[in-house]
């Protein structure tokens, strides 16, 4: 099997200015998105409260002068109290997906839908689409921002969509098989699904002409992106946005996939601490706040997206000069302190995935015995780690010990259970008790 | 010349230790010996029957987890002098034991000592060739039921 090669391409310029043009470029848009706000009643209020007005940004600096945004603040205007523009205005309308009672409801103007299309061809072409290929999309279509935000951004780029949606895992290889399709757009849990099925059927790789593939609405792991190019023979790219500040299109994966880039003469990125929402280091993990340059519709400034992730501002080899963001590996909500150290329950279950047949169910116990934090990590047992020797059973906690040490940097009880002992949860599940508190 | 043992995940939880040995009487297994190895958490039980499938399923369908690997057993006189002179053997071919454990069978004097050596066919050879009676499993189970 020939090996697809992604060559180098830069779709915009704007994703290769030097840094100081980019603040520059920065500052000047933020000032127009304030203008742009000042009637939205949320950000009304709290600018006459902190005495802020368009004609006192001057630059990028003055970004840590505004408030930041939550989902809770979104809530609370549901559904158009964020609104920027005229109703009439408005070209097309999403929503992104509440777990819980209402969506979130968003809006774009036709710029916005232009500037959106735009910004899906540029990691589509970062992750080597070009203008002969075909693509099908097989995101569901409808108040996902994910469909019909890679759906242009497929046109824009001048390639041919098949917009076969989500599902009907057999038709999606027929047409994949029959159209010949060159790349593929879908949630890579759902990719995980098609190669299963492809593998089962047994139909023969040749069969395809599939070269790669642009994955997003989800988090992942390094993990599934290496099982998922061994069995599909693929090159398998990242990409990454949320509803909220305007879909797929924030950020995604150049050539080098070290990293997204993220589009930031549109987007201003910060990286906090939860906790204390002071930026922290290049490098260090924390939760992503993103003011959008570039939407009339519904501009959004400082929104803390709750994904946990890290910043990396070295210049790329690829030529791009934009911030390049890690894998979202958690969420905020979720964080715990340990000992003063931010942990997250999704750390130790990427610790877990390290250790062979270790289950990926488990339970963090955090008490305060002594004044000092003790933290337990139950895991189960399964048929494949168990084994007859105390010796590597010990092995096996000690392998945990490590790696939960590895990634979390602080050292926890590993505690082996039964099989099945552990709650199991539909939906979203309860991973930690923190008895410390009360 | 290896015997099948079944070994089972316990957490050090009051009554875990009873509840599955009812389990298995009650489905007439018969345990022909057990062994715990314990920790201050879990502890790892290992049981020698006759009906290992049956026992294995009956333990899985109640939740636990077990599995069965390879014992040797060695069948020598219950006195003084009869461990060492295995452990001699072994040391002497570069075999390691894992763990060990013993019981005596009831119609005789003999006991029986169950090994996991961390080369199992290689301990088989060097233990046959020094003169001592392995067992084989059927031999085992008719003694010791005997
Ligand atoms: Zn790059």
């Amino acid at each position: 099997m020939k090996k697809f090669v992604v060559e180098n391409r830069i779709w915009d310029k704007e994703e290769s200015l030097p840094r100081a043009e980019l603040a520059a470029l920065q500052g000047a848009k933020l000032k127009e998105t304030v203008a742009r706000v000042q009637n939205v009643p949320l950000y009304k209020e709290a600018f006459s409260k902190s005495g802020i007005a368009p004609e006192k940004i001057n630059s990028l600096d003055d970004l840590k002068r505004l408030p930041f945004t939550t989902k809770a603040d979104l809530r609370g205007h549901y559904p158009l109290g964020m609104l920027a523009v005229d109703r009439s205005e408005v070209a097309r309308y999403h929503a992104s997906s509440g777990t819980t009672g209402k969506p979130t409801m968003v809006a774009y103007t036709q710029n916005d839908l232009k500037t959106w299309a735009n910004l899906c061809a540029r990691f589509l072409t970062g992750g080597g689409l070009l203008p002969e290929h075909s693509v099908q999309i097989a995101f569901g279509y409808g108040l996902f921002t994910g469909g019909f935000g890679l759906h242009y951004g497929v046109e824009r780029v001048g390639a041919s969509v098949i917009p076969a949606a989500a599902g009907n895992t057999p038709k999606q290889i027929m047409l994949m098989m029959d159209m010949q399709v060159d790349a593929l757009v879908c949630t890579p849990s759902y990719a995980l699904s098609i190669s299963e099925f492809i593998l089962q059927s047994d139909i023969s790789r040749s069969a395809l002409n599939l070269k790669h593939a642009h994955f997003g609405g989800e988090p992942w792991t390094e993990d599934m992106r290496v099982r998922i190019e061994d069995e599909m023979g693929i090159l398998c790219f990242n990409n990454y946005g949320l509803s909220e500040v305007i879909g797929p299109g924030v950020s995604g994966e150049c050539a080098v996939r070290d990293g997204m880039h993220i589009s930031e003469d549109a987007f201003i990125v910060e990286c906090i601490n939860p906790e204390t929402l002071e930026p922290v280091a290049p490098g260090e993990e924390g939760e992503l706040v993103f003011t959008s340059l570039c939407k009339e519709a519904m501009p959004i400034i400082r929104y803390r997206t709750r994904d946990i992730a890290s910043l990396n501002l070295e210049p790329c080899a690829c030529g791009r000069t934009t911030a390049r963001m890690s894998r979202v590996t958690g969420r905020s909500d979720d964080m715990l302190i340990i000992k003063g150290v931010n942990v997250y329950p999704s750390q130790v279950e990427q610790a877990l995935l390290r250790v062979e047949g270790t289950a990926p169910h488990y339970l963090i116990e955090v008490d305060r015995p002594d004044r000092k934090d003790v933290a337990t990590v139950k895991v189960e047992m399964t048929e494949k780690s168990f084994s007859s020797s105390m010796k590597e059973l010990q092995e096996l906690k000690d392998k945990i010990d490590r790696a939960i040490q590895g990634i979390t940097g602080l050292r926890m009880n590993v505690e082996l259970v039964s099989p099945n002992s552990l709650e199991r949860f539909i939906g979203k599940a309860q991973r930690v008790v923190d008895r410390r508190r009360g | 010349m290896k015997l099948k043992q079944l070994s089972v995940f316990l957490e050090n939880k009051p009554g875990r230790l009873r509840e599955l040995c009812a389990l298995l009487a009650e489905n007439g297994v018969n345990i022909i010996t057990l062994s715990l190895a314990d920790t201050e958490q879990f502890g790892i039980l290992r049981l020698i029957v006759k009906d290992y499938d049956k026992a294995k399923a009956l333990l899985e369908e109640k939740g636990f987890v077990a599995k069965l690997s390879d014992v040797i057993a060695v069948e020598v006189k219950d006195e003084p002098g009869g461990l060492s002179e295995i452990l001699k053997i072994e040391e002497a071919s570069g075999i390691s034991v894992e763990y060990m454990y013993a019981f005596t069978i009831k119609s005789g004097e003999n006991a029986v000592l169950l090994f996991c050596f961390d080369e199992m066919d290689k301990a088989v050879t060097a233990l046959q060739s020094a003169g001592l009676n392995v067992l084989e499993s059927v031999e085992l189970y008719q003694r010791a039921e005997g």
